[in-house]
């Protein structure tokens, strides 16, 4: 594709070139994404070069720009765009084409066999969708087979089965939802992901969808076409039962915790008040705001296909700075609601001098029940 | 409120006693007609007496607004009806029959003097948000907004005041007992008039965007950071610091202007530019320049529009005074211990760039009344798409409405500067005297 | 019996009370020579304030009365009103300003104080002094004049007319219209002007109140506000015209592009300017409505902004506020009549101010015109094409671009006679050469000569809405003196004393108003009282003494002075 069928397809016409995208890009805080001059090149060029644009793999598809934009563009999707045309022309980092291929294999990007992606629930006593359940939980790739998000997996079944829920997975005709194959450019592939789970669902009488990651729940939420039935992401769900008195929190939990919003939680999705909602339920439990907070939250660089690609300066980590300010605050606990910010976030406490620990909002419910 | 009797003077009505509906109703009187002028605040003046210094002459803005607003309230053909609201309109050009709220301002204006001493003795005085310095002070219930208040009367406010809401404020309320001219009187009531007018100029104004809704620049979370309004009261010889630019005591050193914050905006709905913004901004660097001489001045633009009489030049200025135009428009502030950054790109120089501030500006835009479309309810009038009232004919009749008889004078009808403003409002007063010398034998 | 002096001090709420001790400086003015009262008020200017005044009139039987309190600017006029109307002659006032120019600026208390004491002193000298002056009027003559048949002209006396009013309407072209005869389409409607503007001039033409002067020029003004003679010529005859006020509509030039001689205007057919860009689209143009270039449509088109605007170096220091938007619109136009055709607007500022612009602006760019920051330093041939060389500030980058068509924004110049208007109605000009409005702010279509008024692009560039709402505003203040039938005079004038004066005619020299002249019999220099502003420029210049200005006679003066120092 060339500069002005982009211009053409993005509408990148339209741009002022005001730089707010760019200026609230996280990225740009560290390598030398631009995704302004990016809209530029290929508005005013003959032919932009974007074969040579390896940055094109730093951005973490947060958003912020699309929300920020004056002009009502989509530089997220821009971006994407953008990936499309170097994933045509076979230029893509050796580690995300390796995750392709998973997906369009296995079902998941972590070249995992499909059929163990139940075995996280062996022994909890959790149905399969098939048995009849108004509740689908939708569990999605780390969570299934991520060692450490798979724990988050399991308090939500503890807290389900707490709150008497009727819910039901899909086992191992769960396949991933695509959402991070469509934001590295393969949106053939997004679309054969989005084709099967119709397929797989298309029997069940569900009701509900309830998703551990905020990347599922956006991708159901907003990107699939023909969805019959509600999607929420976990943290509305918990807020609800708490609300209605089905998930009474006793326990007290005395730590001092602050809140990362997931950039497809929060920024994306414009939840915000659940999850804090639910961390104030917590009895003992102290809440402190991070400074960049709700709109202006940092992104932890886990979106996006960055769980599979460095970026062009792994040496400098959002997450790192993240878990900094964390500290700063004198929080004992970095929650969050994302198994992207979880993975990255912890691996970043890993490095920092001190005692920070980075949890879900799941696993601190837990310890409340 | 007494209306002179009908058939005395042919006579309009002006909705509105900002500068622009002050202009209208002098013009009209000037030519000999009778004005009712209807202003629902306490006193006339509108925005224009809340700012410091006007761009690009930097004349004291109140210096020569007040002569004009004594000029209003002098001139013998000019009824000021003020703390009114308009409820009703019915009729046509020549013939409107116009219905008039008159507040109680629980003081009897004709023996008030304006002296004050209410004022001070207000129990609540100091802790309500005082409206004229928009938040930068305090007033109490019995107040005057500021002191060249046009009328000079006292005002209590019928919502904060404790003897109002809760019928008790001591054993006798403190302004009653302190009043020696006996001008207080807590039973006054609500009063409905109705005027008889051949035209009518509708000069309501604007209200300012509000910089909550981009909560991206932390505005009510950072005490440092304020609108253009707010820096107006911070600068203003007669405001609160006394002309003074300080927060906490402190001088800030550097200082960041953002523009376009809700303008040319549509991710909060707010397509068109606001065509002020750009040179009050230009304006406020200067006087952050000149009263903080060693203070670093930035401005962050997308496009400056220094399009009118002795703008280009004032931005030369300006600049030549070492205010730094930067081409960026911010994405985001957040707080590095006590300083604030500004996340922005420098798109010249294709760098993003972390700015530190101690103060922050935001150029919030002009924005319909909030209230617009009732009064376009009452007066049948169309709004364009971005919600400012509809002129007749974008070209050549922008003050005129599809509604015979009447125009449209200053802001309501979309963003201008004080001189548009006042051209405008003098436009519209030549159409309605034209209505007026017109239908001279209607009635 | 000498003058009885009533002195009376207002505190202004706490603008003045609070720095100033005003019970002091009352006490001050109550031991001063000739003072019969001396008294302090919270507000003086309050209905009660001036009751106060008036019965002392009465009481004490003052002759003068002086007002400490705020700026003559502010309440002169609401004092002078009050002792008139308790009989006394309104210029026996004098005022002292403790607000502005003391309790305003001061902080300490007891200096303020002290400088208060001796303002009210200075006051109460001259007051001792002061003479009754006769406020007079003069008729006025129910007619106006407009200079100038474009949109602006036009609007004004349509309006004027429209109240009822004689207008003459002077033309200098043979035909109405001015520039927006030229134009084919508006921004940001991209309605048709030639209707629009039909239906303006026929209005004109028909209306029994206007009387319409083509290929007409004013070469001669005299009078004043009310009673203007105005000789106009229409080469063949000569005509004098009474009018009350005159409304000045002249209009603009454009920038000559051959001043900017790197832009190749005058050398390559293929650059022309916007105004030549609306012939060219024209359907009843060159091409029919088809955009030619020699015969052939063009496939690049450049569209360069600020072509003699923003550019000190061609003395145009100013924005000319039109061409972002008529810009946008040719942009447009091109892209509608030859979408294949690649359009770029090269600029510094995309200045989309008004109403509907910035959305105009949001169009363009959506139907495919590529807007590049960056103002161009040269265009020279290749071939058959144009290369324009720029630096892409976006990109940061020298960029050269091929095209088949330049089109240069040329901005608003003033008139380049405007000079010969300016002398005739001694109108000041700003510095930018436009005419000068009386305040930049507040009067923006008056000027420094009562009666005459400005509309349009003549004070200083504007779009068609503005210019047509500069006009109507024109035209409000011209009917306000024509409504009232009678103009006051103001009172304070320069006196000659025939005995000093020896007919050098220094002072006429400096007169901005021409209120001077040599009465040829006497050989001495008389005064105009209804021209004279009463400035005083006259009395400084005169090398005899023999001019002094009323109200403000040297004895009055030093009177203040003496008591000062």
């Amino acid at each position: 594709m060339e500069g002005q069928d982009l211009a053409q397809a993005y509408r990148l016409f339209e741009c002022i070139q005001c730089g707010r995208c760019t200026g609230g890009c996280p990225m740009s805080l560290k390598t030398r994404f631009n995704i302004r001059r990016l809209i530029y090149e290929a508005l005013v060029y003959e032919n932009i070069d974007l074969q040579s644009k390896e940055v094109l793999w730093d951005c973490s598809t947060c958003a912020t720009c699309t929300l920020r934009c004056p002009k009502g563009l989509d530089p997220t999707d821009i971006v994407i765009g953008m990936r499309s045309i170097l994933v045509e022309g076979g230029r893509i980092p050796p580690t995300i084409r390796d995750a392709l291929k998973s997906l369009a294999i296995r079902g998941n990007p972590l070249t995992m066999a499909k059929e163990e992606r139940a075995d996280w629930a062996e022994g909890l006593g959790v149905k399969e969708i098939s048995e009849g359940a108004k509740v689908l939980y939708f569990v999605g790739c780390s969570p299934s087979y991520d060692p450490r998000v798979q724990r988050v997996a399991k308090a939500l079944v503890q807290a389900f089965k707490k709150a008497d829920v009727d819910f039901g997975i899909l086992g191992n005709e769960e396949v991933c939802c695509g959402s991070e194959a469509r934001r590295v450019g393969e949106t053939g592939l997004f679309e054969m992901l989005q084709e099967l789970n119709l397929e797989t669902l298309e029997p069940y009488p569900v009701e509900l969808m309830v998703t551990t990651s905020p990347h599922c729940y956006n991708a159901f939420q907003n990107e699939y076409q023909g969805l019959d039935f509600k999607v929420q992401h976990y943290t509305q769900f918990v807020a609800g039962l708490i609300d209605e008195g089905k998930l009474p929190l006793s326990k007290e939990v005395k730590r001092i915790v602050t809140y990362q919003d997931p950039c497809f939680l929060g920024k994306q999705n414009k939840i915000f008040e659940e999850p804090r909602k639910i961390l104030k339920s917590i009895p003992g439990l102290e809440l402190r705001e991070l400074d960049r907070s709700r709109e202006r939250s940092l992104c932890c660089e886990g979106g996006g296909g960055r769980m599979w690609a460095e970026g062009t300066n792994p040496e400098e980590r959002l997450a790192h700075t993240r878990v900094q300010e964390a500290m700063d605050l004198g929080a004992e606990v970095l929650a969050t609601a994302c198994p992207f910010c979880l993975l990255t976030l912890e691996d970043a406490a890993k490095t920092v001098a001190g005692e920070i620990e980075v949890m879900d909002i799941m696993e601190l419910v837990v310890e409340a029940l | 409120m007494e209306p002179r009797r009908k058939g005395l003077k042919p006579a309009a009505l002006v909705i509105g006693g900002g500068i622009a509906g002050m202009q209208a109703s002098l013009d009209i009187a000037n030519a000999g007609f009778l004005v009712y002028l209807i202003e629902r605040e306490p006193s006339i003046g509108g925005h224009m007496a809340q700012l410091d210094k006007t761009f690009p002459t930097l004349d004291c803005s109140s210096c020569i607004l007040t002569p004009k607003m004594v000029d209003v309230a002098r001139h013998p053909n000019i009824q000021l009806i003020s703390y009114a609201e308009v409820v009703g309109v019915d009729g046509g050009i020549g013939h409107f029959k116009v219905r008039v709220k008159q507040k109680p301002r629980y003081v009897d204006v004709d023996r008030c003097t304006g002296c004050g001493l209410c004022v001070e003795a207000c129990r609540l005085k100091g802790r309500i948000t005082s409206e004229f310095d928009v938040g930068v002070s305090k007033r109490g219930a019995a107040y005057i907004p500021f002191p060249q208040a046009v009328p000079l009367k006292a005002t209590i406010d019928p919502e904060r005041c404790v003897f109002i809401t809760r019928g008790v404020c001591g054993k006798i309320p403190a302004c009653k007992e302190a009043c020696a001219a006996e001008a207080i009187d807590f039973e006054q009531k609500e009063e409905m008039t109705e005027l008889e007018v051949r035209a009518i100029i509708v000069a309501t104004g604007f209200d300012l965007f509000d910089a909550h809704l981009k909560p991206e620049f932390g505005y009510g979370l950072y005490p440092n950071v304020i609108t253009g309004l707010q820096f107006e009261r911070l600068s203003s010889a007669s405001g609160p610091t006394r002309g003074k630019i300080t927060l906490n005591g402190q001088e800030p050193k550097k200082v960041v202007f953002i523009q376009c914050v809700g303008s040319r905006d549509k991710s909060v709905g707010v397509e068109y530019c606001s065509r002020v913004c750009c040179m009050y901004t230009a304006k406020q660097a200067h006087l952050v320049k000149e009263k903080i001489p060693d203070a670093e001045v930035t401005v962050l633009y997308i496009d400056v529009r220094a399009f009118g009489k002795g703008f280009e030049e004032f931005y030369d200025r300006v600049r030549g005074e070492g205010v730094v135009y930067r081409r960026g428009n911010p994405a985001e502030i957040y707080k590095k211990g006590e300083r604030l950054i500004v996340m922005v790109e420098d798109t010249l120089l294709g760098e993003s760039v972390q700015l530190e501030a101690d103060l922050v500006v935001l150029a919030t835009g002009i924005t319909p009344r909030g209230d617009a479309e009732n009064l376009a309810d009452l007066l049948r009038l169309p709004s364009s798409s971005d919600g400012f009232f509809q002129e007749a004919h974008p070209k050549l009749r922008p003050v005129d409405t599809e509604r015979e008889g009447v125009y449209l004078a200053g802001c309501c009808q979309g963003p201008k500067d004080i001189p548009d403003a006042v051209a405008q409002a003098k436009a519209a007063a030549s159409s309605a005297i034209i209505t007026l010398r017109n239908c001279m034998e209607v009635i | 019996m000498g003058p009885r002096i009533g002195v009376y001090v207002c505190h202004c709420g706490v603008n003045i009370a609070a720095t100033v001790d005003v019970e002091a400086v009352t006490r001050f003015a109550q031991g001063l020579p000739s003072v019969a009262i001396a008294r302090d008020y919270t507000y003086m200017c309050s209905d009660p304030g001036q009751a106060l005044i008036k019965e002392d009139i009465e009481k004490f039987g003052l002759t003068k009365v002086v007002v400490a309190s705020c700026s003559p600017m502010m309440h002169e006029p609401t004092f002078r009103g009050t002792i008139q109307e308790a009989g006394l002659n309104p210029y026996c006032l004098e005022m002292a300003n403790i607000r502005e120019q003391c309790s305003w600026v001061h902080g300490e208390k007891d200096k303020a104080t002290r400088k208060a004491i001796q303002l009210v002193a200075a006051a109460v000298g001259k007051a001792f002094l002061l003479e009754p002056l006769e406020e007079r009027r003069a008729d006025v003559t129910p007619a106006a004049l407009v200079i100038g048949g474009g949109i602006a002209g036009m609007q004004a006396a349509l309006d004027i007319a429209k109240a009822g009013f004689l207008v003459y309407l002077v033309e200098k072209e043979p035909r109405l219209g001015g520039h927006l005869a030229q134009l084919g389409k508006t921004f940001p409607n991209l309605e048709s002007v030639t209707p629009l503007l039909s239906k303006a001039i026929e209005e004109v033409e028909g209306h029994p109140n206007i009387d319409l002067l083509t290929s007409a020029e004013v070469v001669g003004v005299e009078g004043y506000i009310g009673n203007f003679k105005v000789k106009v010529t229409d080469r063949t005859t000569r005509r004098e015209l009474k009018v009350g006020t005159i409304v000045v509509a002249t209009g603009y030039d454009l920038f000559d592009a051959q001043l900017k001689p790197e832009y190749g205007y005058g050398v390559y057919e293929k650059v022309i300017t916007g105004l030549e860009f609306e012939r060219l689209v024209s359907s009843s143009g060159p091409g029919e409505g088809e955009i030619l270039v020699k015969g052939k449509e063009p496939q690049d088109v450049v569209f360069i902004q600020c072509v003699g605007s923003r550019d000190k170096s061609v003395g145009q220091e100013y924005c000319s506020r039109i061409c972002c938007m008529y810009t946008a619109k040719q942009a447009f136009l091109v892209k509608e009549m030859l979408p294949q055709a690649r359009v770029t607007v090269l600029y510094m500022d995309v200045r989309a101010y008004g109403k509907g612009f910035e959305e105009f602006y949001d169009q363009v760019r959506g139907e495919g015109v590529i807007y590049r920051r960056g103002n161009p330093s040269e265009i020279y041939k290749k071939g058959e094409r144009l290369v324009i060389r720029a630096e892409d500030t976006l990109l940061g980058e020298p960029i050269q671009l091929e095209a088949d068509l330049v089109v240069l924004a040329t901005g608003i110049t003033p008139r380049r006679d405007s000079l010969k208007i300016a002398n005739l109605l001694k109108l000041p000009r700003s510095a930018d050469g436009f005419f000068m409005e009386a305040h930049p702010k507040l009067r923006p279509v008056d000027t420094v000569m009562n009666g005459v008024y400005l509309a349009g692009c003549c004070q200083g560039p504007k779009d068609i809405p503005d210019t047509v709402a500069q006009a109507k505003a024109a035209a409000a203040s011209a009917m306000a003196p024509l409504c009232q039938g009678q103009v006051k005079v103001e009172a304070v004038t320069s006196i000659i004393d025939e005995e000093l004066c020896s007919g050098c005619g220094i002072c006429a020299e400096v007169c901005v108003y021409d209120a001077l002249s040599l009465h040829e019999r006497k050989g001495v220099m008389t005064i105009n009282e209804v021209l004279c502003k009463g400035c005083g420029a006259c009395a400084v210049a005169c090398p005899s003494k023999a001019i002094k200005l009323s109200h403000f006679t040297p004895t009055q003066i030093l009177a203040q002075v003496d008591a000062l120092v």
